[in-house]
């Protein structure tokens, strides 16, 4: 116990500021957080939904649970059921062996929903986006499938750009 | 010259790539015979493909690769184009199994008897069609009607099955997995992939190879230097060019940096699915800072596109690699620091062993590579030096200490991945202070020609097999993950242990969807 203790103590804390034009300091972030309550009445929960990535835009989702980016801290989590899910967070493309699963996900997901396509798969857009367009076994982008709000374009795009889309979805 | 006392005739591959020979196969009793010294061996089946060759006027050939221990030997047998079929070998190897079926819903050449189930195709494209045929057409518009899957029952009293996905809690890739369990045990997990199937090896089909190279370093995110690595040794063999020393050491270097960041990620999960938060938030940090300097030393977090047949698209100066030597000293330092308390923490330590555990009999059966074999006590490591095995450059000037672990359990891979990262971090010291000097990248004319790419990544055997057309653009590709091999041994660790115990086991591999389903 006692190592660890140590160990945390001396870690600190290392969540940084949120990116330029979502929010800087710490006054910006409350605003945004009394956005997000004000908006949806509490927290925001996302759900997460491959739906045929190479599994690159994941690693990045992960590191925004990372103590440098928070997101829980910020009140942003993370839920395992799309019916209590805010929002749904895509990664793509769609596979056709998905294409029914993703359709579900979203039917379940109360409304009023945002849906963030994540990664330049998930957009369409890129040299990721050329790379992963409609075949035999791919629907292509997220938006072939679902209607999309907010795009986040990367490949894969960085926490700190995930972040900026999941605040501008809110915003919306 | 033969290899094992059979038939077949062997050449090796040019170039400085892990050893490989090639062979052909007379006929599929000569390619089983062959399945079956190389199972006598204790050697691996390591990956399975097909090819169309009806456009060149030949019929279909099916492509084998064994793993040996001084080796691989890659053995082609030719199929006539009216009745492709070969005779099962997943009677000698049961890896070979699912790569059968998925070669068959791929191709269309099956094994004469054996499980006929598909793999891949799940109900978007009719069962008489393949996408990989030259004369298949863009195959768009089919229905995309759900299928049903004969998962195998298991009777019994107070017998019942869960099934779990494809869209699972967490932040993971699509899978399905049926659970028979009683009450809390699991009497059998059997999993259904192929979700993550978006057609990559029909889009590398017509493709330039630098075109190939960025599609091939997107077939598993997290693997992506071990792919174009693999994709690099392929082509370079096959366009017979060799890559200047320091390009090799500066592979070396980005290929251990993405073992270190996929350890410490995991490492950190594994603390938090046997609930020690401050694991995972401690090595989330470390692996943040590590990505952070990916980035500034090779521009991108993950290092993707960064290896190109040839060479690398980027060098480093002095100040670069002191800057890295010098994190690498800090990293180990407090990874030190948390493996002692890893290891000295009770809760995590009773999560940990004896869990999800298999053995190196199992292990040799399944022809697991990579991490989860060496957690078995295997010293199966294509970086180091082993009798008869020569590792290729620069690996076998910085002579790599397999680390290994008896136990086969949880405890066990994770003890791997500790000394991984200790190991790793020695090496990236090493070619950096030993960085030989010069260029990092010669021109890659590609000519007609195949080559195989063999490339130890963090989770085990990277393979990519290339075949150039006379116009030097991408006849087939085949990229194969670890995980095919891997996923039947996930089944058989959560077996006899609890479903609670199931996302704990399943981090301790963690596979790659993906990189199986392509
Ligand atoms: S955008 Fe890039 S990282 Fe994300 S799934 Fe596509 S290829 Fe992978």
């Amino acid at each position: 116990m006692i190592p660890m203790l140590k160990r945390i103590f001396r870690t600190g804390i290392l969540t940084e500021p949120l990116p330029e034009g979502a929010a800087t300091p710490a006054a910006e972030l409350d605003r945004l957080q009394d956005e997000i309550v004000r908006i949806l009445g509490r927290a925001l929960t996302i759900r997460e939904v491959d739906a045929g990535s190479c599994n690159g835009c994941e690693l990045e989702i992960h590191a925004l649970n990372n103590p440098y980016y928070n997101l829980e801290g910020r009140g942003i989590k993370f839920v395992a059921s799309p019916r209590h899910a805010d929002m749904l967070l895509v990664t793509g493309p769609v596979t056709k062996n998905m294409e029914n699963a993703l359709r579900i996900a979203y039917d379940c997901t109360p409304d009023p929903k945002l849906v963030v396509a994540v990664g330049d798969c998930g957009c369409g857009c890129g040299v990721a986006g050329e790379l992963s367009g409609p075949n035999y076994a791919s629907c292509g982008a997220i938006e072939n499938v679902v209607p999309v709000d907010v795009r986040v374009p990367g490949c894969p795009p960085t926490p700190l750009a995930l972040l900026q889309g999941i605040l501008a979805a809110v915003r919306r | 010259m033969k290899l094992l006392d059979e038939a077949i005739e062997f050449t090796s591959q040019p170039g400085v790539g892990a050893p490989v020979w090639r062979g052909h196969a007379e006929d599929g009793i000569e390619l089983h015979a062959f399945a079956a010294a190389v199972r006598r061996a204790d050697g691996r089946m390591a990956a399975i493909w097909g090819e169309d060759r009806r456009p060149h006027g030949a019929g279909f050939r099916l492509h084998c690769v064994f793993g040996l221990n001084e080796g691989h030997a890659w053995v082609s047998l030719d199929l006539p184009a009216a009745n492709p079929v070969y005779p099962d070998l997943a009677d000698v190897f049961s890896a070979a199994n699912r790569m059968q079926r998925a070669t068959r819903d791929m191709v269309g050449i099956a094994t004469a008897g054996g499980d006929q189930r598909p793999w891949l195709r799940h109900g978007a494209w009719p069962a008489d069609w393949y996408p990989l045929r030259h004369d298949a057409g863009p195959g768009e518009g089919f229905p995309n009607a759900p299928s049903d899957y004969d998962f195998v029952r298991v009777g019994g009293e107070g017998a019942h099955e869960i099934p779990v996905g494809p869209i699972h809690a967490g932040i993971i890739e699509p899978g399905h997995f049926r659970f028979s369990v009683i009450g809390e045990k699991v009497l059998r997990l059997e999993q259904r992939l192929g979700y993550q199937h978006k057609g990559v090896e029909r889009r590398f089909i017509g493709m330039d190879v630098a075109q190939g190279a960025r599609l091939v370093g997107r077939i598993s995110g997290d693997s992506t230097c071990a792919y174009a690595w693999a994709y690099a040794v392929a082509v370079e063999s096959a366009a017979g060019i060799e890559v200047p020393q320091r390009a090799l050491a500066l592979r070396a270097l980005m290929l251990e940096r993405e073992r270190i960041a996929n350890h410490l990620g995991d490492l950190g999960a594994l603390g938090n699915d046997a609930a020690l938060a401050f694991g995972l938030t401690q090595f989330m940090r470390l692996k943040e800072d590590w990505l952070r300097m990916s980035d500034r030393l090779f521009g991108h977090r993950f290092m993707m596109d960064r290896i190109v047949p040839g060479g690398v698209t980027t060098d480093l100066d002095a100040a670069a690699l002191a800057e890295m030597v010098e994190q690498c000293d800090t990293i180990g330092r407090d990874v030190k620091e948390l493996r002692a308390i890893y290891d000295e923490h009770p809760g995590l330590q009773d999560r940990f062993l004896t869990t999800g555990a298999i053995d190196a009999d199992l292990a040799r059966e399944l022809s697991l590579s990579g991490m989860g074999a060496r957690a078995t006590g295997m010293l199966l490591d294509g970086r180091a030096w082993r009798q008869g095995y020569e590792p290729p450059a620069p690996y076998k000037a910085l002579g790599v200490r397999p680390i290994t672990d008896d136990r086969g359990d949880v405890a066990a891979r994770v003890a791997v991945r500790f000394g991984e990262i200790f190991e790793s971090l020695r090496l990236l010291r090493a070619l950096a202070v030993g960085l030989p000097t010069g260029p990092v990248r010669v021109d890659c004319a590609p000519t007609a020609g195949s080559g195989l790419g063999v490339v130890e990544g963090w989770r085990g055997e990277v393979l990519v097999g290339v075949e150039l057309g006379a116009d030097g653009r991408i006849a087939r590709c085949h990229p194969h993950d670890p995980s095919w091999q891997a996923w039947p041994a996930l089944e058989h660790a959560v077996m006899k242990d609890i479903v609670p115990d199931f996302p704990l086991i399943n981090k301790s591999f963690n596979l790659s969807y993906t990189g199986a389903d392509l």
